[in-house]
């Protein structure tokens, strides 16, 4: 359990930090600590067993069904990488509180810190590479959020969507490498998939997998060519650059390649794709960082070039070079971690960073600038430092490289060329702005900074300096162990000292330091160069290209979506047409093996009747009145099918639907236009024709083919069981409150949010009430006509009990909730046109919301109460019962639950035409008042 | 009578998707109508089409497919709480946009009102 309380822990971090917003500055510093202190010291605890060669793991279910579990490990490459995210988190913490201004949020900053802490631990500590994936891109969110901490400041801004933009497209490129491995493998497990090498190499798609998780390990590690987000992202506040840069965001590509090592290396292509991207990588960083006047961006390309050099070590084919590789990870963390703590005092102190302007600071900040040299030295690699041992171990293994075939011997040269650059750039950061005379018209006057804020910069230049001289007390334990769980079985001897006497690297070191401290006294003909090249700027390019795509995009959407609705039905209907027509043309023969059965007169009156409606509404459309007539009849019709062919229950439903959905539609034509335009032109018409017959005929041969072939239905279970399970002898009514109860609970709370719906769409609608019709006449003086009054009034007792009857018959005989809701809707309704809604309102005030609210309660606490007597969800409960006068009933849960179905239809129906009526009577008012 | 049937589903589907495509709200509504009543037959239809079977055990000893008739009577009431949101929703766009245009675009005077 301890190993998931390390990433939870800084969770917990993060919002903690997030409410620290009223302390002080200090005790928010102090609380913010205290979740990577307690993490750091559970990976302590567990250090020693990972030490010795152990690997923790921790697993709990997650989603069983895809194979994701929450499962962690702890091997020595995790724990290297959790002392330093936790570590150098620390530090960063504590640097921060003294870095940002009083106008800066605090809070804002560590919690974002926290949060992007979180993420790296998550992709150290994964054991499955979904989850690894998810922290992978929790890390490019959280990311952004840290670069753009300034929102205010455009820069900021664009170098964190950058950042996102490239990071976010290698994710997603990760992502399919993952995915293809998972498949490969059979397992998303990251045990099975690094025991599977042999199974992955083999596979034909090894090839793509390895490209698209490279494409994810290069963006986030600023690769050439997808480096140029990284100097951008510089943007952001020193302390989340010293983080971000140093020790992991731009390391969580590093790992990634370590940790598939032992899975993916060993090929050609790996050595190729990952060997040559880290050299041209390193030298171009290399150089780029000579040039640049800020300090950030020399810290930068140094960032990039120095990834290089790990990437390039990790595609070289011996394993020495891998454990040179970590061993560099470990370096370039503490050094470049305190070379941005150090620029960020010099800049906070002078207001710039332009070497240009910052000379002779050795005068003003001694003890900075002290620190800071030794650092620099380490990036140049000066013997007695760490950067000096890893960058030994990298000239060592150059030379015994194969990679390039009889071309091979470049990469010492080359080595060696980037060492140099890198010694050059290091001394410009010493001599430029420590020494070489007077600083230029600085915006403020250095001071040395607060104590504590070179506390961090102490630690890592101290570790440094440890490094370098007792490497092995220092770091052989955990380097060991990091390179036995990247190596495994293949681990190598080797031995950290700082003298192995006069060799090979040792000069390839000597000519490095030489030749960069020439190039540095040089630099003048090298920036000429420089500055006689065509500029280019990386930022440009991308903007450009997001733009063309974000245009490329709006044109196409503009082409297919031009705001036409009834452009888009048609397109819809079109592939539902294309999708359901053409298996038509793949089946042999439409008609089935069943024979058509006779057709008989009344059925030939009906379809005929049916027919003519329909084509009417049609014809008619234009006068909305008669078009809704013919409407009915059509809906009539449907309903005498329905009781021809056996179904007495939908044949009431759909008759009570049909008035209750006439009248609504008569009542919603009081404000709507009476006629409609002549507007589309006769082409228009004739494709419209067409694309509707299209649909129709296939439509109509699908069914016909259903008709006419043999049928098998589940139906026998439920007729089967409807008396013994259900208690009831119609069967759809069992059906609809038994058997598929859920169904219909579902149903009536669709009905409920259609009625609310409805409510809320009528509340303040601004509409005016149309004095008189059409042709100008106006309307009838005498609304509610005595004789319809008088008999509706009588109708209503009437025409509640038979509600009432259908609903109690309705499990056993057809009818039930639905059909009783619908009816006794219509008996109300009949009183409101009978009598107006004012007239209603007086005698009858009820709240209909409450009336679907109780509806669907009662439907849900039928369900629930099964839970009491241990069964599922709406269990059906029924027994017989000896009632005096009455004789023996039978009484069933399910009735209670057809009450709630009932309540629900009689509210949401009323609800619907009441709120419309409601219209009319303010309507009325408003024409009195005019 | 299966042929029927199915060329009655079909006149149905035509003339609801003809007046699915018309330009003007209320003529959509009754497309719409028109077309869950063919959709209502059509499900019903997977039952097969049986002329005097028994519905209620104990009746007879053939019975009519239960199912699809179970789905078809939710559908009905489903399709009338449909049919009434749309036609409410096209009252409110009238009474917000000055028109009854399916496209929902202001009609001048609205425009101004806005501003």
């Amino acid at each position: 359990m301890t190993l998931l309380w390390i990433p939870l822990l800084s969770l917990l971090g993060s919002v903690i930090s997030a409410c620290t917003g009223k302390l002080s500055r200090n005790k928010a510093t102090s609380l913010t600590a205290i979740a990577p202190l307690a993490a750091l010291a559970i990976t302590l605890y567990h250090a020693p067993a990972v030490l010795a060669g152990e690997t923790i793991r921790f697993s709990a279910q997650w989603i069983p069904a895809l194979g994701l579990d929450i499962s962690l490990r702890l091997d020595g490459l995790s724990l290297l990488f959790l002392f330093m995210i936790l570590g150098i988190g620390l530090l960063v913490v504590l640097y921060a509180r003294y870095y940002l201004s009083q106008n800066d949020s605090l809070p804002k900053l560590f919690s974002y810190l926290m949060l992007f802490m979180t993420a790296m631990l998550g992709i150290v500590m994964s054991n499955n590479v979904i989850q690894l994936w998810v922290f992978w891109e929790l890390t490019s969110i959280s990311s952004f959020l840290l670069i753009s901490y300034w929102w205010h400041k455009s820069e900021a801004r664009k170098g964190a969507r950058m950042a996102l933009a490239v990071t976010g497209a290698g994710g997603l490129a990760l992502l399919g490498g993952l995915m293809l491995i998972g498949d490969i493998v059979g397992s998303y497990d990251l045990d099975t998939i690094l025991a599977s090498k042999a199974i992955i190499q083999s596979h034909d798609l090894y090839e793509l997998a390895l490209v698209l998780v490279l494409l994810g390990a290069f963006t986030k590690s600023a690769q050439f060519p997808f480096h140029f987000w990284l100097p951008h992202a510089m943007a952001a506040p020193t302390p989340v650059s010293a983080y971000l840069h140093s020790a992991t965001m731009v390391k969580a590509g590093i790992f990634l390649l370590a940790r598939f090592y032992p899975a993916l290396a060993g090929t050609e292509t790996w050595f190729l794709l990952v060997g040559l991207t880290g050299l041209t990588t390193l030298l171009f960083g290399a150089y780029i960082a000579l040039f640049k006047h800020d300090l950030k961006g020399l810290l930068a390309y140094s960032t990039i070039s120095h990834l290089g050099l790990i990437t390039l070590l990790l595609g070289l084919d011996t394993e020495l070079a891998t454990v040179a590789a970590i061993f560099h990870i470990i370096n370039h963390a503490t050094f470049k971690a305190s070379l941005f703590m150090a620029t960020g005092i010099i800049d906070h102190e002078t207001g710039t960073r332009d070497m240009r302007k910052l000379n002779g600071m050795w005068r003003y900040l001694p003890y900075t600038a002290t620190l800071a040299m030794v650092a620099a030295a380490a990036m140049a690699g000066v013997p007695l430092l760490n950067g000096f041992l890893s960058k030994e171990m990298f000239f060592a293994e150059t030379l015994h490289q194969q990679v390039l075939g009889s071309m091979s011997w470049l990469i010492p040269v080359l080595a060696t060329v980037a060492g140099a650059l890198s010694v050059a750039y290091s001394s410009r950061f010493i001599h430029d702005v420590f020494f070489n005379g007077e600083p230029i018209d600085l915006p403020r006057t250095p001071h040395e900074a607060p104590r504590y804020m070179r506390v961090p910069i102490e630690i890592l230049v101290v570790l440094c300096i440890l490094v370098g001289i007792f490497p092995h007390f220092v770091v052989d334990g955990i380097l060991s162990a990091a390179s036995l769980a990247v190596l495994g079985q293949a681990m190598p001897e080797y031995k950290l000292t700082i003298w192995h006497g006069f060799n090979l690297p040792l000069l390839m070191s000597g000519m490095a330091v030489i030749g960069g401290l020439f190039i540095y006294v040089n630099r003048k003909y090298l920036f000429q160069f420089q500055a006689s090249l065509p500029p280019f700027n990386a930022k440009k390019i991308f903007e450009r290209f997001l733009a063309g795509v974000v245009n490329w995009c709006q044109n196409k959407i503009q082409s297919t979506e031009n705001g036409s609705l009834q452009r888009y039905v048609f397109i819809m209907l079109a592939v539902v047409l294309l999708c359901a027509g053409w298996p038509l043309f793949e089946m042999k023969q439409l008609a089935g093996s069943v024979p058509n059965t006779p057709v008989d007169i009344q059925n030939i009156i009906g379809a005929g009747l049916l027919i003519i409606g329909a084509i009417a509404t049609v014809i008619w459309h234009r006068i909305r009145m008669v078009s809704l007539l013919m409407l009915s009849i059509v809906g009539l019709m449907v309903s005498v099918a329905f009781t021809r062919f056996s179904a007495p229950d939908l044949a009431l439903t759909q008759l009570t639907v049909e008035v209750a959905t006439i009248i609504l539609l008569m009542l919603a034509l009081f404000f709507l236009p009476q006629s409609t335009p002549r507007e589309s032109s006769s082409l228009r018409i004739l494709r419209d024709v067409t694309i509707a017959s299209a649909v129709g005929v296939t439509v109509a041969s699908i069914c016909y083919a259903l008709l006419t072939r043999p049928h098998n239905s589940i139906s026998e279970f439920f007729v089967a069981n409807a008396k013994t399970g259900g208690g009831g002898t119609n069967v759809v009514n069992v059906i609809l409150v038994d058997f598929r109860g859920f169904d219909t609970l579902g149903e009536i709370i669709v009905l409920g949010i259609a009625a609310l719906g409805i409510f809320k769409l009528l509340s303040r609608i601004p509409l005016y009430m149309p004095a008189r019709d059409s042709e100008g006449r106006p309307w009838s003086k005498d609304r509610h006509p005595i004789l319809l009054a008088c008999i509706s009034q009588s109708l209503l007792p009437l025409a509640l009990l038979v509600s009432a009857y259908i609903f109690l018959r309705g499990h056993n005989l057809p009818g039930g909730g639905f059909i009783a809701g619908l009816v006794t809707s219509i008996a109300f309704i009949l009183q409101y046109m009978a009598h107006g809604t004012a007239w209603i309102n007086e005698r009858f005030d009820v709240n209909y919301r409450k009336i679907i609210a109780s509806g669907i309660a009662i439907a849900m606490f039928t369900g629930v109460g099964s839970w009491f007597f241990g069964k599922p969800f709406l269990t059906t409960w029924f027994d017989y019962f000896d009632i005096p006068f009455v004789g023996k009933t039978e009484l069933a849960s399910a009735i209670v639950f057809d009450l709630g179905v009932y309540l629900t239809v009689v509210g949401a129906t009323l609800m619907i035409l009441a709120s419309l009526g409601n219209m009319t009577a303010n309507a009325e008012k408003e024409e009195v008042n005019i | 009578m299966e042929l029927l049937y199915a060329s009655c589903v079909g006149v149905l589907v035509t003339c609801g998707v003809f007046l699915l495509l018309r330009a003007r709200t209320f003529p959509v509504v009754l497309g719409l109508t028109m077309i869950s009543y063919a959709v209502n037959l059509f499900l019903f239809s997977s039952g097969r089409l049986t002329i005097n079977k028994a519905v209620v055990l104990g009746t007879g000893a053939d019975y009519a497919d239960p199912l699809p008739q179970a789905l078809v009577l939710t559908a009905i009431v489903i399709g009338f709480a449909m049919t009434a949101f749309v036609v409410i929703l096209s009252i409110r766009g009238r009474a917000d946009l000055g028109n009854d245009h399916v496209d929902g675009t202001l009609t001048r005077s609205k425009r101004k009102e806005r501003r």
